[in-house]
């Protein structure tokens, strides 16, 4: 049984203009021990659908699912108080801001202190030393100095250490990281991710990485899920994804990158992300993809199989070519 | 001596410029001084792109408001189109400050939200060429536009209606309005998506050819820069420490910053071998810089010199280097 199990889930926001849904039937398992990335642009409903799983989301959110288990525990079912003792203890979360995600009026000690008292009902003292163990396990030098430093005083790397801490606080059986090196430089990034990893292993725990940088996927993740416009559009080994996309817009994702371009020009990907008026009623990526056919602004496309990475898609690409298509060779999208 | 090679194609030239700034720090402590660039020294070429690549912190931002003149140095040259703006008058600087144009990192922010974007493009035409009639001024907003990848009806709308993107490319419009000669670029894609970016980095690269601008392409992504770039300058605490052509960077970083950049970028490919250079600890306080060579906090081959005395750049092949390692494996 996977630690997670997510199957079916939408997640409707009620706008001012209507109803919005940001995340559209994404299924999703991950085992213990495992590294899941989620990678998607801006838009893709990757964070909401994990917020959604934390419990996190606003009260203008509607989270509909078939199943969303967690540990053999069905989330959907759960009573407020009962999902407060099983988040930040068996499934905590890394935002993307460390600096905005620490409080800025209390010490980094009292802060992770906070979690082990709540969830552990650790006393004064065995807080402190585990709050010095944790501080040590992220790599802070001189945790003793740090346990009274607040927010502030701290850089971004500093800050997301403490905060990868007080994740770690409980040993969580699953751990969420929402673009966690996003706002940081590349060589602190390289730091953050080698020592999440470096625990994870250690731990055991399940990694979900939220993430939009295919480098980061490529470096860290043993599975990848792509979302696209709140669906999930393709599941691969990591390998298998770099080496033959099944989706149009992973292959056309992965060919944007400038470290994969062959000459000047860069094979971009025409248009952008459909927003709340302009979703095409089928297939959600047609107007930008260069294999759509009529077929594909009609007929909601099929989820196709693990041997086509599982791709929502009427014709899944083998090495490149569209299996099935009418016109192989694809035709020029105008931007 | 020169320390900057000049060509006639050279629309651009910065030597040893500094830009300090002063901070205070409480009625009872004396202010502080922060050397946000210490000593930077290149040149810019009409068609081509000179990138500035480093950390937050390194003075590369610092670096684009000189070059943009939107701040005066604190020391050293900076000549464009061969006038010395250190004793240029305000009519001149007013001239040469239409030659060079900024587009920023946000385009949310960049662009005022209450202002159609044809009025937004048009404006530095009202305050810099002053006798244009608004006819032809809106000939040459079109003309932009078009240019950009943009639809004459967007000139009529305002930026909330646009995606990151298209605001992206208005931003570089306006930037263009003066038909300038060289364009900073100050992380121009690291706010977009992957899709998007790719859209406007050929932007750019088609801009270029056509028009022949010189680039000054800041970024602290080095997949883009190694796609855009025909020359790399990469900064470390307001230091330039190591400058070479693409490929020869590239190929082989010669400066243990410059390797442990290279090395900490993810790259897009997971069967690749990854070779990772750690680096040790963050950015030293600018308020602070260590003594002698100022990456030696962090670096792996540092000895006993790097702590007392500051390396120069100094030629290596075609590389110019700063680091007093490199120095005694050549000799």
């Amino acid at each position: 049984m996977a630690l997670l199990e997510i199957n079916d889930l939408s997640v409707d926001f009620d706008t001012a203009s209507g109803l919005f849904r940001a995340v559209d039937g994404v299924s999703l398992s991950v085992d213990a021990g495992e590294i899941l990335a989620i990678v998607g642009e801006s838009g893709s409903g990757k964070s909401v659908a994990m917020l959604a799983v934390m419990g996190l989301l606003p009260w203008s959110a509607t989270v509909t699912a078939k199943r969303l288990a967690f540990d053999g525990r069905d989330l959907l079912t759960l009573t407020p108080r009962e999902r407060r003792k099983l988040v930040g203890k068996d499934m905590a979360m890394i935002f993307q801001e460390p600096m905005s995600s620490l409080n800025p009026c209390f010490t980094v000690g009292f802060q992770i202190g906070e979690t082990l008292k709540v969830h552990l009902g650790l006393d004064k003292t065995a807080r402190r030393l585990r709050t010095l163990e944790l501080l040590a396990a992220v790599g802070i030098p001189d945790p003793e100095r740090r346990l009274t430093a607040f927010p502030h005083q701290l850089s971004g790397g500093i800050s997301q250490r403490v905060m990868i801490a007080m994740a770690l606080a409980c040993r969580p059986k699953l751990i969420i990281a929402d673009e966690p090196t996003t706002a940081l430089d590349v060589t602190i990034q390289a730091q953050i991710l080698d020592l999440l990893i470096a625990l994870q292993r250690e731990t055991g725990t399940g990694l979900v990485l939220i993430t939009h940088d295919m480098g980061v996927v490529a470096e860290t993740a043993e599975r990848v899920s792509v979302h696209y416009a709140g669906q999930k559009i393709e599941e691969q080994p990591v390998r298998a994804l770099f080496d033959d996309p099944h989706h149009p817009y992973t292959a056309a994702l992965l060919a944007a990158l400038p470290e994969r371009a062959k000459g000047r020009f860069l094979p971009s990907i025409p248009g952008t992300v459909p927003g709340q008026f302009d979703r095409p009623p089928a297939c959600l990526f047609e107007p930008r993809c260069r294999f759509a056919t009529d077929r594909c602004r009609e007929k909601v496309p099929p989820r196709q199989g693990a041997i086509a990475g599982f791709a929502l898609c009427h014709y899944p690409l083998s090495h490149g070519r569209p299996i099935g298509h009418p016109r192989p060779e694809g035709r020029e999208v105008a931007a | 001596m020169s320390t900057v090679s000049t060509s006639d194609r050279t629309v651009l030239t910065a030597q040893h410029l500094a830009r300090h700034y002063e901070v205070g720090r409480g009625a009872f402590r004396k202010p502080a001084t922060i050397k946000a660039l210490a000593d930077a020294s290149f040149t810019l070429e009409a068609g081509r792109t000179l990138a500035v690549v480093g950390e937050s912190g390194c003075g590369k931002s610092t670096l684009a408001r000189l070059v943009t003149m939107i701040e005066p140095p604190s020391a050293g040259a900076l000549t464009i189109a061969g006038v010395d703006i250190v004793g240029a008058d305000r009519a001149a600087l007013a001239a040469l400050r239409s030659r060079v144009q900024i587009v920023f990192q946000n385009p949310y922010g960049s662009l005022n939200p209450r202002q159609k974007i044809g009025a937004a493009l048009a404006e530095p035409l009202i305050i810099n060429r002053k006798e244009m009639s608004a006819d032809d001024r809106r000939t040459a907003v079109l003309e932009i536009l078009r240019l950009v990848g943009l639809r004459p009806e967007h000139a009529d709308r305002y930026p909330h209606m646009f995606s990151g993107g298209q605001r992206q490319r208005i931003a570089i419009a306006r930037a263009l309005m003066l038909r300038p000669d060289i364009l900073v670029l100050d992380e121009p894609v690291s706010a977009l998506d992957v899709s998007v970016q790719a859209q406007v980095l050929n932007l750019l690269v088609k801009l270029q050819e056509s028009l022949g601008l010189a680039y000054l392409f800041i970024s602290h992504g080095l997949s883009v820069v190694r796609h855009m770039a025909d020359e790399i300058v990469v900064m470390y605490l307001g230091r330039i420490v190591e400058q070479a052509p693409r490929d020869v960077l590239f190929a082989g970083p010669l400066h243990p910053y410059s390797r442990a950049l290279l090395s900490a970028t993810p790259v897009a490919d997971p069967a690749r071998e990854r070779e990772r250079m750690p680096l040790k600890g963050e950015l030293p306080s600018p308020f602070n810089p260590p003594r002698g060579c100022a990456f030696h906090t962090r670096c792996p081959l540092a000895f006993d010199r790097c702590r007392v005395e500051r390396p120069e750049l100094t030629w290596h092949g075609e590389t110019k280097v700063a680091c007093w390692a490199v120095e005694r494996d050549d000799a």
